[in-house]
């Protein structure tokens, strides 16, 4: 068990209480679109992805090469999640308008 | 180790992201909520390939242009009735990403001939099986929210036999590839169960139960993602991860909450399947039924001081969320108070009718959560129930042998006068008899929900 480990751990127990302060105070009205924003931000792992494809570009052992395949095929996947799941949740939150601000 | 100003570009990404979802609790910064959120997203990769170990950005900015046109895409096109199985969709992508990453990690780490330790084979076999899992049960609840395949539960024997012996296989699996990471069988035997466990669990999950397994494959893939950051020691992964593990948990026991079922019960006990087929042998109510015509519903209507509307998925299925707006637009320019009750599983994900409502141009204030409303009914003086049923069966409150006693129902019964505007007198669907109905202030309106709304508002015109 190393030092980074128990910092790891301390960030991963401190963001899970956090992250259930700020989520239950979100109201009812607006659970989908907090369900496709959390959506976009678990893309996260797009970090991971480019890291990986990034550094393995050109590799010329067959595993390397195996990995930067599928860090390439994580990029585009976490990529959809990211900027569909952002776009979609705007696109619903401006949907809701108080009744100042209705058009027509 | 990436550079320092790199990390501490993915603490501020890190602060955004809360920044962003703290903003979600009111309707009027939610907005910018999410803009914030995504500016986080923003830098953190921007921040990313600044990394120096990056060696080309071709293939990158390639790769991300892709991903971006197909989500830019979809975003702009899908139909708000349809934001579940996109949900869906996307949550399959996040967690099949995670998968990959933590694939590609092993084999990186096997091909530069350092196998992981057991404080990264252990988040690697995570990320890959949870990944995995997220992936293709994400991709089933799309098909079947899409019609693609069956919505109602697809059950065989010894299912959960089998499940559990996979599960048991898939322990045994992942423990060896943490014991020695080198051999590759093991990880090829995670995967492929992995894939497997994913659809099995979700087939046997019936239409209805959609809103929580939505709710938990969002958790999924946060922890997914998690897992991807402990393998590569990266805290802005793991901190993300952790805040949509949490939202996904959140959302999960409100839904079941709401249903009044355990998650075991919603995972395993493939509800709606006997309403299914001995739903035909339920119809027969008992009591008299009143039904009513489109004029009179109006007369009550205008007669009324103040109306509550309880939409259900059906109005969502008939496209009626205008003609209602439109309805209640009428009814609020003759003086008469409106609100919407919304019940926490109307419409097939978490909060889905709100968002329906919003997009027909309903002002926020008037939709009302179940909670609220409740305590308020007795002094209401109609309840116009459309294409909702089981959400307001008094029998979940009354009668201990329903199947859906003691889920929390929009307690119409105690209104004035009930108007349930509904195609016929078959069961929802859970094929349960609803004594709402037969009750003496109930006037039934049969009919398309979107016709029988539109004829309603021309009776009122003429009133």
């Amino acid at each position: 068990m190393t030092e980074a480990f128990v910092l790891t751990i301390t960030v991963f127990v401190l963001a899970i209480y956090v992250g259930w302060e700020v989520i239950t105070k979100v109201p009812p009205i607006l659970h989908t679109p907090l369900m496709s924003g959390s959506n976009a931000i678990s893309g996260i792992t797009i970090i991971g992805a480019l890291l990986l494809a990034g550094k393995l570009e050109g590799k010329d052992d067959l595993w390397g090469q195996v990995a930067w395949a599928l860090g390439m095929i994580a990029v585009v996947f976490a990529m959809i999640n990211v900027v569909g799941g952002f776009l979609v949740t705007d696109r619903m939150l401006r949907m809701f308008r108080s009744r100042g601000e209705r058009k027509g | 180790m990436s550079h320092p100003l790199i990390l501490f570009c993915y603490l501020v990404a890190a602060v955004l992201f809360i920044v962003g979802l703290k903003r979600l609790s009111s309707p009027k910064s939610a907005a910018s909520g999410n803009l914030v959120a995504a500016v986080g997203m923003l830098l953190a990769i921007a921040a990313t390939l600044l990394d120096r170990e990056i060696v080309s950005f071709t293939g990158l900015i390639v790769a991300m242009a892709i991903g971006s046109a197909i989500g830019a895409a979809t975003a702009y096109t899908v139909k708000m009735t349809a934001m579940p199985q996109m949900v869906a969709v996307f949550n399959g992508f996040g967690g099949g990403a995670s998968a990959l990453v933590a694939s590609a990690e092993l084999l990186r780490r096997l091909g530069a001939g350092e196998p992981p330790e057991v404080a990264v084979a252990i988040p690697i076999v995570l990320g890959v099986l949870i990944g995995s899992i997220t992936f293709t049960g994400s991709l089933v609840a799309f098909a079947k929210l899409q019609d693609l395949m069956t919505g109602q539960p697809i059950v065989f024997p010894l299912q959960q036999v089998l499940n559990a012996l996979l599960a048991l296989a898939l322990v045994a699996a992942a423990a060896l590839l943490v014991l020695d990471p080198a051999d590759l069988n093991p990880f090829w035997v995670v995967v492929g169960i992995s894939l497997a466990l994913g659809i099995l669990l979700v087939v046997p999950i019936g239409g209805a139960d959609m809103p929580v397994v939505i709710s938990l494959l969002n958790s999924y893939s946060g922890l997914a993602a998690c897992a991807t950051g402990f393998a590569l020691e990266n805290h802005g992964l793991i901190i993300a991860g952790s805040l949509v593990g949490a939202s996904g948990l959140i959302l999960t026991m409100i839904m079941c909450r709401a249903m009044n079922r355990s998650l075991a019960n919603v995972m395993f006990g493939a509800f709606g399947q006997a309403g299914g087929a001995g739903g035909a042998a339920a119809v027969a109510a008992t009591g008299t039924v009143k039904s009513g015509t489109a004029e009179e519903a109006a007369m009550i209507l205008e007669a009324a001081r103040s109306v509550v509307v309880v939409p259900g998925y059906g109005l969502a299925v008939a496209q009626a969320q205008h003609a209602v707006r439109r309805l209640c637009d009428q009814l609020s320019d003759r003086g008469i108070d409106v609100k919407y009750a919304i019940h926490p599983v109307a419409g097939r994900m978490p909060g889905h009718m709100n968002v329906l409502l919003a997009e027909a141009d309903v002002p926020y204030e008037q939709l009302v959560e179940m909670d609220e409303i409740n305590p308020q009914l007795p002094n209401t003086d109609v309840a116009l129930v459309i294409g909702a049923n089981d959400v307001t069966n008094p029998d979940a409150r009354e009668n201990s042998n329903s199947p859906i006693y003691g889920m929390p129902i929009i307690e119409v019964d105690h209104c004035k006068t009930v108007i349930v505007c509904k195609r016929s007198m078959n069961p929802g669907f859970a094929g349960i008899d609803n004594p709402l109905f037969t009750l003496d202030n109930t006037m039934m309106y049969f009919g398309d929900a979107k016709t029988s709304v539109e004829d309603l508002s021309r009776e009122l015109r003429e009133l």
